[in-house]
């Protein structure tokens, strides 16, 4: 971007300087592995060309935002991720937030209904509502989304295998307030890939698995446009251990086998690929993760456009959802989280992020009490309307760091993603194990550092306090479990068996014949057949996975 | 006493008790204690208190690892603890790891928990505690 008389007369005057000043200065990497020098110039960006690699926000490849304005058009949207008790609990805590300024919903439900356990079954004895809230049967979902107006309000949904239950329970609320399905805005996570990577609540093997994921993409973009139909989620590798490189590349490789897994099914990629949409977490390395969403958003253009061959924009826009890093959230001193919540929340909006969870300062203890989860919200506010980052488009584009950083992101996402590709694509090489040991090492060379200290901790492993916990914590009622089966088993008896029983019949004799199960769970669920009724009927059809274990 | 004796190595069982999925903590810690010289197994996710107790049994461990994120300890911890105790295995020296609330220490440590490490607790601490407290009567 400089013309060469002056790069040359730079170049010269940097190595002297480096002469004079670097004698002694140690090396130091990014936890990627990415060199980071003391100083950085315009020799950093000299063979960066402004239309082919960053060009104007809102166009290709997008390396500065997905939207012209940006936050001079509309501020992220604030969705702070809640759930826990029964439905009755959950929807107080919506409308405590709703009131307190927050922009969109998003659900946290318990491991049972994620597993696909109803709340009476001997696996879910310990866990009905204590880290999400439970849901059995579209009973549920309409108490939890009492009194929200679903048209006007946007919910994400963090649930994955059972996916096509919950966005139906969903759907079938919203039918029931007399939105249309076409109105009808939110996310549904639905991204199973990274669970059996990362996160844990897989059911089915991989191939049946990615077969729900297409069916719910392909049954959204064809009823429920306004719905996004999958969040392929790097937030969970990157909580797991992985490196900003490793987030991006696992994630845009899943990514990868998804498009694929819809385009095999001879759907033009335009038609879908507007609606997919991504979930990142956001660390402590400040202009790395800033680096990291833009280079995240320049490559998934590519892949879209070079790779997959899609013509509109809006296929090619890496649209994402972000949530501060849990895993650096600290139970010593924990009001110091706080701090590093804002810093976090604001390299995101540096970013660019479309959606934004502030975490609560107590989550190293347990759940967000409501005292923290309101702090949480007040810090994105804060950074919205007070601190003005908000007036200019990518305000650290063209920093030479900054910009530095971007391509050796992108060019190291891009070597993981090749190699991925080598292995037989994303599904091959989880299944291999390969991104489990890889997110595994980074994890454990992390723990590592800290031990050794060359990573610090604030109030861990320097400037420690002897303290007694002085944070008042949120505590499930442990009533919950009996609550939720009494409902479960009122539900059973109230609702017409006989209709259930034909629903669940019709989605065996699909699943057996290979059609989208999308449909024949939407009518399941309406009849009010639970998640463990539905989920054991898919069973019987798909088998379940055995997890590869690797240490 | 033997060198053979000596020598032998202390056998830990990491378990995932309950639904929960997050096991960064249970793999790290499961490398630190490998790394240390004991031999480690490591169950996996989605374990029953019973899976867990048999596993242990098999495998003769020392000494297991429970790793619990969800708030789930409260109920299974208790049964693991029955478990072994049923099964004349209350000499392994239990531990737990992961988010458990200050308050529930005690409750956990009245029913036989050795120790509990919440976040932050650096591995060299856990493998000094077991080193110490380690008490089947075959391992010195």
């Amino acid at each position: 971007m400089f013309n060469k008389s002056v790069t040359d007369k730079i170049r010269e005057a940097y190595k002297s300087w480096k002469e004079k000043n670097l004698k002694g200065i140690k090396e130091r990497f990014t936890r990627s592995g990415i060199p980071v020098e003391v100083v950085y110039t315009p020799l950093d960006i000299e063979n960066i060309d402004f239309f082919k690699d960053l060009n104007f926000p809102g166009e290709y490849p997008f390396t500065r935002g997905v939207y012209p304005t940006m936050y001079r058009g509309r501020i992220w949207t604030m969705r702070q991720y809640a759930g826990f008790g029964t439905a009755e609990d959950t929807n107080k805590r919506y409308r405590y937030l709703l009131e307190q300024g927050q922009t969109g919903l998003s659900v946290a439900f318990d491991l049972p209904t994620q597993i696909g356990y109803d709340s009476d079954h001997p696996m879910a004895i310990a866990e009905v509502g204590k880290v999400g809230v439970a849901i059995d049967t579209l009973k549920d979902m309409e108490i939890l989304f009492d009194g929200i107006p679903l048209g006007k309000i946007t919910t994400s949904m963090t649930i994955n295998s059972t996916a096509p239950q919950v966005l139906s329970m969903y759907f079938a609320v919203a039918q029931k307030q007399g939105v249309p399905l076409t109105d009808v805005g939110g996310t549904v996570q639905n991204d199973i890939l990274k669970e059996y990577v990362a996160r844990g609540t897989h059911i089915y093997p991989p191939e049946p698995s990615m077969k729900l994921v297409a069916d719910i993409i392909e049954y959204g973009y064809k009823n429920a446009p306004r719905f996004n139909t999958i969040s392929i989620s790097g937030y969970h590798i990157r909580e797991a251990g992985a490196t900003a490189v490793q987030e991006i590349a696992f994630t845009l490789a899943n990514g990868i086998a998804y498009v694929q897994a819809v385009v095999d099914r001879g759907i033009p990629v335009d038609k879908f690929a507007p609606r997919l949409s991504f979930f990142f977490g956001c660390h402590n390395d400040f202009f790395e993760e800033i680096a990291k969403f833009r280079a995240a958003r320049r490559l998934w253009a590519k892949i879209m456009k070079e790779r997959f061959g899609a013509r509109d924009p809006r296929s090619m826009l890496l649209r994402f959802h972000t949530q501060t890093a849990g895993c650096t959230l600290t139970a010593q001193q924990p009001h110091v989280n706080l701090i590093r919540v804002t810093l976090q929340a604001l390299a995101a909006v540096l970013g660019g992020t479309q959606s934004l969870h502030t975490n609560s300062f107590d989550e190293a203890l347990a759940l967000p009490s409501e005292h923290a989860a309101l702090l949480a919200l007040r810090t994105q506010q804060v950074i919205a309307y007070e601190s003005k980052v908000t007036s200019t488009v990518d305000p650290l584009g063209g920093s030479y760091y900054i910009e530095y950083l971007t391509n050796e992101i992108e060019e190291k996402a891009a070597e993981y993603i090749s190699k991925i590709d080598d292995m037989g694509g994303a599904v091959a090489a989880i299944e291999k194990g390969f991104y489990q040991r890889e997110i595994a090492d980074s994890a454990y060379e992390y723990q590592k550092d800290i031990e050794s200290k060359k990573e610090i901790v604030v109030g861990v492993n320097e400037f420690t306090i002897e303290e007694e916990v002085p944070v008042k914590i949120l505590k499930v009622d442990p009533e919950v479990r009996e609550r939720q089966i009494n409902r479960l088993n009122k539900v059973r008896r109230e609702r017409d068996n006989k209709k259930v029983e034909e629903a669940l019949d019709n989605l065996r004799r699909a699943a057996e014949k290979g059609e989208n199960l999308t449909g024949p769970i939407l009518e399941a669920v309406k009849v009010y057949a639970t998640i463990g009724e539905t989920t054991e009927v898919l069973k019987s059809v798909f088998g379940e996975y055995k997890p590869v274990v690797v240490i | 006493m033997s060198l053979q004796e000596e020598q032998k190595k202390i056998r830990v069982l990491i378990a995932k008790p309950g639904l929960d999925g997050h096991d960064r903590g249970a793999k790290v810690v499961a490398r630190a204690l490998r790394d240390s010289g004991m031999e480690v197994i490591y169950t996996g996710l989605r374990q029953t208190p019973e899976q867990i107790v048999e596993t242990a049994i098999q495998e003769d461990v020392d000494v297991i690892g429970l790793s619990i994120l969800s708030g789930a300890h409260d109920m299974l911890v208790p049964k693991v603890m029955e478990k072994l105790k049923e099964n004349k295995m209350d000499d392994v020296l239990v531990l737990v790891g992961g988010i458990i609330p200050k308050e529930d220490y005690s409750n956990l440590k009245n029913i036989g928990v050795a120790g509990v490490f919440g976040p932050g607790t650096p591995t060299s601490e856990i493998v000094k505690f077991i080193k110490e407290n380690v008490r089947r009567k075959n391992i010195k």
